[in-house]
């Protein structure tokens, strides 16, 4: 039954991983670069979440939507002011650029919220699921996380491959000046794949916090760390790989704690992922790279 | 003015700026003209030069983006501690300047074995891969330092891992880190520190195997076919800036009193590579300063008391927008040129 | 590791005796045989049986239309790529487990297509970079300056300015290598794949770019490297002008494969590189 347990834990917290990732995915993929800000993202969305709840005494749905929205606005602005105007410069500057944004949103949080940590409410009240007679019990929040992964993968899946929008993030992500050539709006495309993963990372902010209710401005750094690592251990740029990625990573790190070493917990999940990109050098299903001469 | 000559008068003058803050620096703090808290940070920048400048040997002169600097520092500070622990409880040796002195060594050479270790299977690995790699690394040891106990009986050492139950003098405990640390780190030692840092990058930069790092970075393929075995230099400039990391910790580590385990976070690194960005990548001299300034910065940015990193932050954004800025660029190659008749040096990322 | 030692004792290659090489080399090693040489990507032959013999001091080409594997070919002799059939050897020497690295230090330099030179150094640092295997001195000499860093220093960079000087470029050796004009680019290529010392040049078209005058100057320059380094050159080039005037032997590729071989005039002649060049007119209808 412990096992049982941990696999349901496992794969619910490898679902938050997913989503996150899938915001450092598909932000790789298309401008080709790593939004260090994303993690902090998540936990402005989960800022947003809790004063609704807590002080504006906001319905939960109406909070989560305020939420997507305001992460949305924030994603895009950050991405116009900060990461635009450096399209065309080295990517270490663009990297930079977003450890400042990273520490702006930290640090405008901890002025706006303080860095006690909040305890973070309980959206939707609903009863622990009880199986094999009381033996296995999991918890709403876990399954409620387990199938929101699905239904984004099952959105975004279609999104991408279905309309045109998708089709002209594929197009950027292979070769931006092609599809510049092709008429595609590039600007507006990398706007929107911001908006997208920023929206993402608000209701990864929520399911994060309903499953681990501590909230401070520092929240979405290590989950964010984490998130990134799995967006490479699955192949950076693929959105089937941050999915499989995430769960995977969500999974060791569930088990490792459970029977290795709970202290060393972060150590197995890194140590899983050199083992990894050494066996297969652009993730799981990243595509190899060939360069040529 | 040819090549050569400009590269050897600015590596010149960078010892010699190094040398007159020294000097400026250790008067003032015989004429008790110093503020405390200066005073207090002058180890520690000095161990942030190290770090920026060993960095750079990584990032700007090898090219290969290292997110997990701080783990060597780490490695470095808590052997420092050690051997100086051990030094002084199971062999009192009280002798503090020769105690110092193997400490700082035996930093290097800990954190040299760890860059050994590590940078066999990371350099196999390229770009965003390799940098998250050694950010798994970083990871890595800061939560491996964090589970060791070691502790001095006798002559010998005690180990413990996940295991607190060992006999002797703590000299490291796990979560706790190290405490109640002999504090022998000085400022003489920290400059001296300084300019060997300073002596061993340059020279190696203006050496054959520098060139033969330089050459692999900027075209892998053409270095290739000269003859220049990649992987060995891309593991000398990944094993050097380890062993000066591993100094810089066992200078940093040895001048407080107590050290966590988690002070050398994904952070701290990351502080490290915003040094050597704002300093110039592959620019040896811009380190020094930028390494200097920023350390320095946020404590003068204290009478902005809660707005202080908030400043930082905004400060560090607009700082790499502008340096960025086209219309900028152009201007100050414009004034550049004028005086010297060269362009600015673009280095790849 | 022995098995392969023994190889290189046994399977020495006869003195060539063919035509293919010329006669004043007659008498020597061959610098370079391929034999049934080939690489398949995922299925696709790119290069296959590929089979030259060069002598000591020839000057060959290689030419044929686009794609038709002559950098492969080079990239094939370099260790770029790992064939999938066939042997090589260099001197007598086989090269089946040789790296990049080894058959650089073997005694094979080339230049690229498009150029790869290292753009942020200066012309000298890129010569030198060069003379990497030839001029040595160790990190610690070089970190401790000790008396061997000088001397190495100072000789490689008179070996520099004296390769240097094989183009009038030594005026140049300060000069940011990728402020340099097309041209001189191609010439610093050269120079750079000299100092490597080598026994065998591979220059990959290394007219492209150039004016009729400058190209005039490169034919005469690669005549004397080659006499007075007394080494085999082999080019890919598209100009003709360049490749018949002064190739002593031409080999043609089409879709990976040698369709014809043999003197700048046996080429000319050859229907069937004709055929390969401007097609045939009743395929080309059908």
């Amino acid at each position: 039954m412990a096992f049982l347990s941990n696999l349901v834990n496992g794969i619910s917290l490898g679902s938050i991983y997913a989503i996150i990732a899938l915001g450092y995915t598909m932000v790789y993929g298309i401008a080709k670069m790593l939004n260090f800000a994303h993690g902090d993202v998540i936990m402005v969305g989960a800022f947003i979440i809790f004063c609704g709840a807590q002080y504006w005494g906001l319905p939960p749905a109406v909070c989560i939507l305020l939420a997507m929205l305001v992460c949305t606005v924030l994603g895009m602005t950050i991405e116009k002011l900060a990461y635009k105007p450096l399209r065309k410069a080295a990517g270490l500057a663009v990297l930079i650029t977003a450890i400042g944004m990273s520490y702006l949103l930290q640090n405008t949080a901890l002025l706006i919220w303080g860095a006690n940590p909040k305890v973070f409410p309980g959206l939707f009240k609903l009863d622990t699921f009880r199986l094999f007679n009381g033996q296995l019990s999991i918890k709403p929040e876990t399954l409620i996380t387990i199938l929101a992964n699905i239904v984004i993968m099952v959105a975004l899946t279609l999104f991408i491959s279905r309309t045109k929008m998708g089709k002209a993030m594929r197009c950027v992500s292979e070769d931006r000046g092609a599809a510049e050539l092709m008429g595609i709006n590039v600007n507006r495309t990398i706007s929107v794949t911001f908006a997208i993963g920023s929206a993402l990372a608000a209701i990864a902010g929520w399911l994060l916090c309903s499953s681990y209710p501590q909230l401070m401005p520092t929240t979405g750094s290590m989950p964010g760390i984490k998130a990134f690592t799995a967006a490479v251990f699955g192949g950076i740029g693929s959105i089937p790989g941050a999915m499989l990625g995430g769960v995977l990573l969500g999974l060791i790190e569930i088990f490792g704690k459970a029977y290795i070493s709970t202290e060393l917990g972060d150590a197995i999940v890194f140590a899983v992922l050199i083992i990894v990109l050494l066996v297969r050098p652009t993730g799981l299903l990243g595509k190899p790279i060939r360069e040529k001469v | 003015m040819n090549a050569k000559k400009k590269k050897l008068i600015i590596s010149l003058s960078t010892y010699a700026v190094v040398i007159i803050c020294f000097v400026i620096l250790t008067v003032m703090i015989n004429n008790k003209s110093i503020s405390r808290t200066l005073k207090g940070m002058l180890i520690p920048i000095c161990s942030w030069i190290v770090m920026a400048v060993s960095l750079n040997l990584v990032v700007g002169i090898s090219g290969e983006l290292s997110l997990g600097h701080a783990g060597f520092m780490s490695i470095g500070a808590f052997s420092g501690i050690i051997v100086s622990g051990w030094l002084l409880n199971g062999f009192q040796m009280a002798d503090t300047t020769l105690r110092l002195v193997i400490a700082l060594i035996a930093g290097g050479i800990a954190a040299g074995i760890a860059g050994t270790l590590i940078g066999i299977p990371v350099l196999r690995l390229r770009g965003d891969y390799l940098a998250i790699v050694t950010l798994a690394f970083g990871e890595i040891i800061k939560n491996v330092m964090n589970c060791v106990y070691v502790s001095v009986e006798g002559t010998g050492l005690n180990w413990g891992f996940l295991d607190a139950n060992i006999p002797g003098k703590l000299l490291l405990n796990g979560p706790m880190g190290a405490v109640g640390v002999e504090k022998i780190s000085t400022f003489t030692a920290g400059f001296l520190l300084v300019m060997f840092a300073l002596f061993v990058v340059q020279n190696l930069i203006n050496s054959r195997s520098g060139r033969a790092i330089m050459a692999a970075r900027d075209n892998r393929i053409a270095a290739e076919a000269m003859g220049i075995n990649i992987t060995k230099y891309k593991m000398m400039a990944f094993v050097t800036g380890a062993v000066l990391a591993g100094m810089a910790g066992a200078l940093y580590g040895l001048s407080m009193a107590t050290l966590l385990p988690t002070k050398f976070s994904f952070n701290e690194s990351i502080n490290v590579l915003v040094f050597v960005v704002l300093g110039g990548i592959g620019n040896i001299p811009g380190s020094v300063i930028s390494a200097a300034a920023l350390t320095i910065l946020p404590e003068k940015l204290r009478f902005l008391q809660n707005y202080r990193m908030l400043a930082y932050a905004v400060l560090l954004i607009l700082v790499m927008l502008l340096s960025n800025n086209p219309l900028l660029k152009a201007m100050w190659r414009k004034l550049f040129s004028r005086k010297n008749g060269e362009s600015g040096e673009e280095m790849r990322a | 590791m022995s098995e392969h030692k023994h190889r290189q004792q046994t399977q020495m290659v006869p003195y060539p005796s063919r035509a293919s090489v010329p006669e004043r080399d007659l008498g020597y090693m061959p610098v370079l045989e391929c034999n049934h040489l080939g690489i398949e990507f995922g299925g696709l032959k790119a290069v296959d049986d590929f089979s030259v013999v060069m002598g000591r001091t020839e000057i060959g080409g290689l030419i044929g239309p686009n794609g038709a594997g002559k950098t492969t070919v080079f990239n094939l002799l370099t260790k770029v790529y790992q064939p999938t059939h066939g042997t090589m050897m260099l001197e007598g020497r086989d090269m089946g487990n040789m790296t990049t690295v080894d058959v650089s230090k073997a005694g094979i330099a080339r230049t690229f297509q498009n150029i790869r030179l290292f753009n942020n150094m200066t012309v000298e640092e890129n010569v030198r970079i060069g003379l990497h295997n030839e001029i040595r001195c160790g990190m610690f000499s070089g970190i401790l300056r000790l008396p061997r860093y000088w001397k190495a220093e100072k000789e490689q960079h008179e070996k520099t300015l004296e390769l240097l000087d094989i183009f009038d470029m030594a005026g140049m050796a300060d000069e940011r290598a990728g402020s340099l004009p097309y041209g001189a680019q191609r010439r610093l290529e050269i120079v750079r794949a000299l100092a490597t010392n080598p026994k065998l040049l591979l220059l990959d078209e290394p007219a492209a770019g150039m004016n009729p005058h400058e190209t005039e100057e490169l034919m005469e320059n690669i005549m004397k490297i080659r006499d007075r380094f007394q080494i085999a050159i082999l080019l890919i080039e598209h100009d003709m002008n360049l490749v018949m005037g002064i190739c002593e032997d031409i080999c043609v590729l089409n879709f990976g494969k040698i369709i014809a071989k043999g003197t700048p005039d046996e080429i000319q002649a050859n229907p069937v590189v004709i055929e390969a060049y401007l097609g045939k007119r009743k395929e080309a209808e059908a």
